[in-house]
């Protein structure tokens, strides 16, 4: 292709893509009472709107409820799923490769579809403004995926691998810790990928079961910062700039990770 | 008979090996019965949170419950009937389809015209791919304000665009039929990196030899698309438009943050519309309903895509 015309298309693609982060940017920066087009960037900083969002999206207690709910999550997903991917990948039998098909039907069942029951059910359990229930919630809807992924890795395994270690005297048990699981380490890559994206920025459960301010992830507490203040546009943005920017900084850093890791979990 | 059914299932190397262990040092081996136990965790949690509310829900149906009192009546199929009788749902039906087919159409076709361009020598192919791929790790509701900030009516960037241009502005969240399409496009410009990713890892399994050895044939750049790329790609196209038809078709959190389902129920889906029914009308019943009919659709058309799509697809 002609080089010239293969360089239009890349900056034009980058520059469409870019625009709404740049549009966002200029709002976030701008005092409320600039009226000016968003197109236009601001020769100032006017950061009291960063001062107001954190302080009215009760931002910091939505920072550390992230941090809660996505770090104990994704480490009970890893251990959990990997747990039960041992004996779903290396003992096929009948009753298991029933378990396991139980386990990716639930991959194709949206959250949502079971809202009414699953409400009701955390209400009755006590479960409503608690990390632990959303924790429990989260950890569940992640399994099918990581099962799935995990499984898949586990069969790529030679068997010969654990028939050896048998013959040198492991267990069942030992063979997973000591021989498989350190052997997992790239697709528990993508499972903490895929699983914490997904939980981070999840909306979907935390706006039922997380209603009081005080333990609100981003997200929601956005939500309902939005709807209280929509006049205040440049104090949304404000917000919405500091709830994506540690995922963006991490995605920066880790990018080829990232982008790795969430294609495999899907096109497998 | 459980033992039969292990030694059916047996791997002749496991039998052989098994025997052969034994007689070399006998290690001490729990059964797999034990080892199964490792999956039980998993199991309790997915019975709990996905199995029983999901056997409840389709209670729940058949049922005219509020949502938070202990009564309710047996209703057989009512809520059902009203669905099918629903003015309103009639709109919902269509928007959920517009989510679901319209981001997945003009995903896939973005995703493999990005991908088709990023596969040739590009000198900053990884930013670019770095920039589309950006979106996925936002949050589909933060997304969806940013995006709100876009086409706003009052200074919005979308109206400061036409009224340069000397146009009057235009209320596009305020119009239904626009608000619909405009979210649709919101969630293809979010996850159009995952077509193209998947895209461009299809094309770069695609060995050259193929395209090299019909291009001195005399095979055009159309027809060499057309006859080698295309079938060769229909695995990561039946991955791409199954995983984005079920995305778009339960998709919420864009349409909460653009238009809550506004103007009226004009840009409602299915997901939504439940929402709604179950948290401002209270009427858990139906709210159950609508999500048995979620859940239906979507696995249908799944299903449906996925045995249609695995049909075209060629083996080398």
């Amino acid at each position: 292709m002609n080089k010239k015309l293969a360089l239009i298309v890349t900056v034009l693609i980058c520059v469409l893509h870019i625009i709404p982060f740049f549009i966002l940017l200029n709002i976030a920066f701008k005092s409320p009472h600039d009226t000016s087009s968003k197109w236009l960037t601001p020769s100032y900083l006017y950061l009291a709107n960063f001062v107001n969002a954190w302080q009215n999206a009760h931002l910091d207690s939505a920072l550390l409820s992230n941090c809660i709910i996505a770090s104990t999550a994704v480490v009970s997903v890893v251990i959990i799923g990997a747990m039960a991917s041992y004996p779903l990948a290396r003992f096929p039998t009948r009753w298991n490769t029933v378990m396991y098909t139980l386990c990716i039907a639930c991959m194709i069942v949206p959250a949502l579809t079971i809202l009414v029951s699953l409400y009701k059910l955390v209400v009755d359990i006590g479960g409503i403004d608690t990390y632990w229930a959303v924790i429990l919630i989260q950890i569940t809807f992640s399994l099918p995926l990581t099962i799935f992924l995990y499984t898949g890795f586990l069969n790529t395994i030679p068997r010969e691998l654990d028939e050896a270690a048998l013959i040198d005297g492991c267990n069942r048990f030992t063979v997973f810790l000591y021989v498989l699981l350190p052997l997992l380490k790239p697709v528990t890559a993508t499972v903490i990928i895929l699983v914490g994206v997904f939980i981070w920025n999840d909306y979907q459960f935390s706006v039922f079961f997380l209603q009081q301010p005080g333990v609100q992830t981003f997200p929601v507490a956005l939500s309902a910062f939005f709807s209280q203040y929509q006049n205040e546009i440049n104090w949304v943005a404000a917000g919405c700039l500091i709830s994506i920017l540690p995922a963006v900084v991490v995605y920066t850093f880790l990018q080829r990770y990232f982008i790795k890791g969430l294609t495999d979990g899907i096109a497998k | 008979m459980h033992q039969q059914v292990r030694l059916q299932s047996a791997q002749p190397e496991e039998l052989v090996t098994k025997k052969a262990s034994e007689m070399r040092r006998k290690p001490r081996r729990s059964s797999p019965w034990l080892v199964n136990l490792m999956y039980l965790p998993a199991l309790i949690l997915l019975a709990v949170f996905i199995f029983y509310p999901f056997i409840q829900g389709v209670r729940y149906s058949f049922t005219n419950w509020d949502g938070y009192s202990e009564q309710f009546r047996w209703v057989g199929l009512l809520q059902y009937q009203r669905f099918l009788s629903d003015p309103d749902m009639l709109r919902t039906i269509v928007n959920t389809f517009i989510y679901g087919c319209g981001s997945t159409f003009l995903q896939n076709i973005l995703g493999l015209a990005y991908a088709l361009f990023l596969d040739q020598k590009i000198r900053g192919k990884g930013f670019v791919r770095t920039i589309v791929y950006l979106p996925i790790i936002i949050s589909p509701l933060i997304m969806g304000y940013i995006s709100y900030f876009f086409f706003q009516y009052d200074g919005g960037a979308a109206n400061d665009v036409l009224h340069v241009l000397g146009r009057a502005p235009v209320d596009w969240l305020g119009n239904g039929p626009t608000a619909v399409w405009i979210i649709t496009f919101v969630n293809t410009y979010q996850y159009m990196g995952v077509a193209m990713i998947i895209y461009l890892a299809g094309l770069q399994a695609i060995p050259r030899e193929f395209q090299d050895a019909a291009a001195i044939d005399g095979a055009s750049a159309v027809a060499r698309f057309r006859f080698i790329t295309l079938p060769l790609l229909m695995p990561a196209i039946t991955v791409s438009v199954v995983y984005n038809v079920i995305g778009g078709l339960k998709l919420f959190d864009v349409i909460v943050a653009m238009t809550n389902g506004g103007p009226g129920y004009a840009s409602q889906s299915l997901s939504t519309m439940m929402y709604n029914l179950y948290f401002a009308r209270e009427d858990a019943g139906y709210a159950a309903t609508l999500g048995n009919i979620m859940f239906l659709i979507i696995t249908v058309v799944g299903i449906a895509l996925l045995i249609a799509l695995r049909r075209k697809e060629v083996r080398l």
